[in-house]
């Protein structure tokens, strides 16, 4: 009971309930000084088995030559997983189109979100019905959405090779073609998640006091230099913030690529956690899987550090 | 001069207003279109904006291509099974967090930020061979048992049962309420507001969801929506546009009208994973 010992600054009126129910004050203070660890342990043990456990576990399993078909048959094979990942080209290449597919639809998905976001952050209601419509993709499942697309994108009947051939252009393979299949995900992803974005920023635009708004408009400061000296640097939290998520949500990639386009053509739209899913569900290549979501859990680690360490500075600063 | 122009500004935002709408209304409006054409018509080329024929069938015919009912049912089971664990097991967690002060609880709430941050797609494996070892993949528990805790329902209740006045618990304590009492009918009914929000958010990424099922089930009996959906374009010879749209209609209608009914709840609970 070490923990109860040295509890302190407790709420609650254990000596009126003792009295009340008449048993010793010291036994109920005992129960009273369990009980938010009481109230914590259904949670905590959910997150134990299905959180805390499983990255352990996965960071054993990488050093396990395994498959999914035969669990009782592990054998340790040290560092082999990690030289047999970096020695399989197709996961270089996975690592480099996780990496263009990062890039592009943070970097351009989140411009376009923070210039819709200058633009729609007025009153009006109009402005308002236009969010939510920006918005909407953002709710609906990603099944939807990819199957959506494939239909648009379809290189005979779909929409946009009909509207490309109405102003006279060339009609698009999109997805069948290695060269445009990454930009066709890269798109898709960028339409349902522009207007989750947008929301953020009109959240972090509103919060910067009006007051500092007031001032610059008495300096006669032209429109540019209020936006790179005041809303910029005001936003930044929200900009690391977006930067941080999007960076994550952009690894997790996976639903867009199992139903448009599996990977291919010729694995150029192949990203980690779908080889992770492919390796260990489909080629029953535990070890590799494994090794693999351990880079995954890496780079996402780094990320949630970068994270925690910005947000305990701007409280200090603050 | 001065004010053609600024009347002409006004028209250009209004069309750049309506482009933008369009932009991502228009894609959902033309999956509406082509769940109701034949599919001569869905070859048609230029494509007719509007259906000649309503054609209804469709909609049956997405329907009845595989166990739809069991796949809704199953999806509805998932979704709401979650929500109601996540509401026990966060109601108390988020009470302990907002109104005691005991050691570790910095580093407990610290570990479920964590939590927060951390998807599910790193640990999947893990947790599938765990679940096999218990006997439990392919079955409805390995959709549910997972996600029993929320690191976002605890966040977001631990705030609002912070915001609830000490006099209110205080007042309660003088009437010898129980800890445990106070905690269900007084501070569950005040964050009655954060709690529609949190079973929206919950409700909606779990009807969606497509990973999970896919991982943890291969058998119709236990698969939900989004999967059945998800397996309507591997028909063969050319692919049935027209149904296929029409299946994903099924499967999207719900979180629409949901969206047009709760819209401000909906945004905030999506919004409010930034604070």
């Amino acid at each position: 009971m070490r923990k109860a010992a040295t509890a302190h600054e407790l709420p609650g009126t254990g000596q009126v309930q003792a009295k009340a129910a008449g048993m010793p004050v010291a036994w109920l203070e005992l129960a009273t000084r369990l009980r938010p660890y009481l109230y914590l342990a259904p949670a905590m043990i959910c997150f134990l088995l299905f959180f805390f456990y499983p990255i352990g576990s996965i960071i054993y399993l990488s050093f396990l030559d395994w498959s999914l078909i035969n669990l009782e048959e592990m054998e340790w094979v040290g560092l082999q997983n990690y030289r047999d990942l970096l020695a399989d080209q197709d996961f270089r290449q996975v690592l480099g189109n996780t990496a263009v597919f990062t890039v592009a639809t943070v970097g351009i998905g989140l411009t376009l979100s923070f210039l819709l976001a200058l633009w729609l952050n007025k009153k009006a209601k109009v402005y308002g019905i236009i969010q939510a419509t920006v918005f909407s993709p953002h709710i609906i499942s990603l099944v939807s959405v990819s199957m959506l697309w494939m239909w648009l994108m379809d290189p005979q009947f779909g929409l946009l090779n009909a509207a490309l051939e109405a102003v006279g252009l060339p009609g698009y393979t999109w997805l069948a073609d290695p060269k445009s299949s990454l930009l066709s995900l890269i798109i898709v992803s960028i339409w349902k998640g522009v207007g989750y974005n947008t929301l953020i920023f009109i959240a972090g635009l509103q919060s910067i006091p009006g007051d500092i708004y007031e001032a610059a408009a008495l300096d006669q400061s032209p429109w540019w230099r209020t936006l790179v000296r005041i809303t910029i640097p005001m936003l930044s939290p929200t900009i690391f913030f977006l930067l941080i998520i999007n960076t994550i949500s952009s690894f997790q990639v996976f639903d867009t690529i199992a139903i448009m386009t599996q990977g291919g053509p010729i694995n150029s739209t192949n990203m980690l956690v779908y080889y992770i899913y492919e390796q260990g569900m489909d080629f029953y290549n535990g070890g590799l899987a494994a090794s693999a979501s351990v880079i995954l859990l890496i780079l996402v680690g780094i990320l949630t550090a970068l994270h925690f360490l910005f947000m305990s500075r701007r409280v200090h600063y603050r | 001069m001065k004010r053609v122009g600024a009347i002409s500004l006004k028209t250009a935002e209004w069309i750049g207003l309506l482009v933008v709408a369009l932009l991502f209304v228009f894609p959902f409006l033309w999956m509406a279109s082509t769940a109701f054409k034949t599919m001569p018509e869905v070859r048609q080329f230029p494509p007719s904006l509007l259906p000649e024929s309503w054609e209804w069938s469709n909609f049956v015919r997405a329907w009845e291509s595989g166990p739809f009912l069991m796949y809704t049912v199953n999806s509805i089971v998932v979704a709401v099974g979650i929500l109601v664990l996540q509401f026990l097991t966060a109601v108390p967690a988020a009470y302990a967090f907002a109104r005691y002060r005991f050691p570790g609880r910095s580093l407990l709430f610290g570990l479920v930020l964590v939590v927060l941050m951390i998807p599910g797609q790193v640990i999947f494996l893990p947790i599938y061979v765990q679940l096999s070892g218990w006997g439990l993949v392919n079955t409805l528990w390995s959709l549910i048992i997972p996600y029993a805790a929320s690191a976002f329902g605890i966040f977001l209740l631990r705030q609002a049962f912070m915001q609830v006045p000490d006099e209110v618990i205080e007042a309660a304590r003088l009437d010898n309420a129980s800890e445990w009492r106070i905690m269900w009918t007084i501070m569950v009914p005040m964050a009655k507001p954060v709690l529609v929000t949190f079973g929206l958010f919950s409700f909606i990424y779990h009807w969606n969801d497509y990973f999970w099922p896919l991982i943890m089930t291969n058998s119709d009996e236990v698969r939900t929506l989004p999967i059945g959906i998800s397996s309507l374009h591997m028909s063969d010879g050319g692919t049935l546009w027209n149904v296929m749209m029409a299946g994903n209609m099924i499967l999207i209608l719900p979180i629409l009208v949901i969206f047009f009914v709760a819209q401000r709840h909906i945004i905030k609970a999506f919004v409010y994973q930034s604070k």
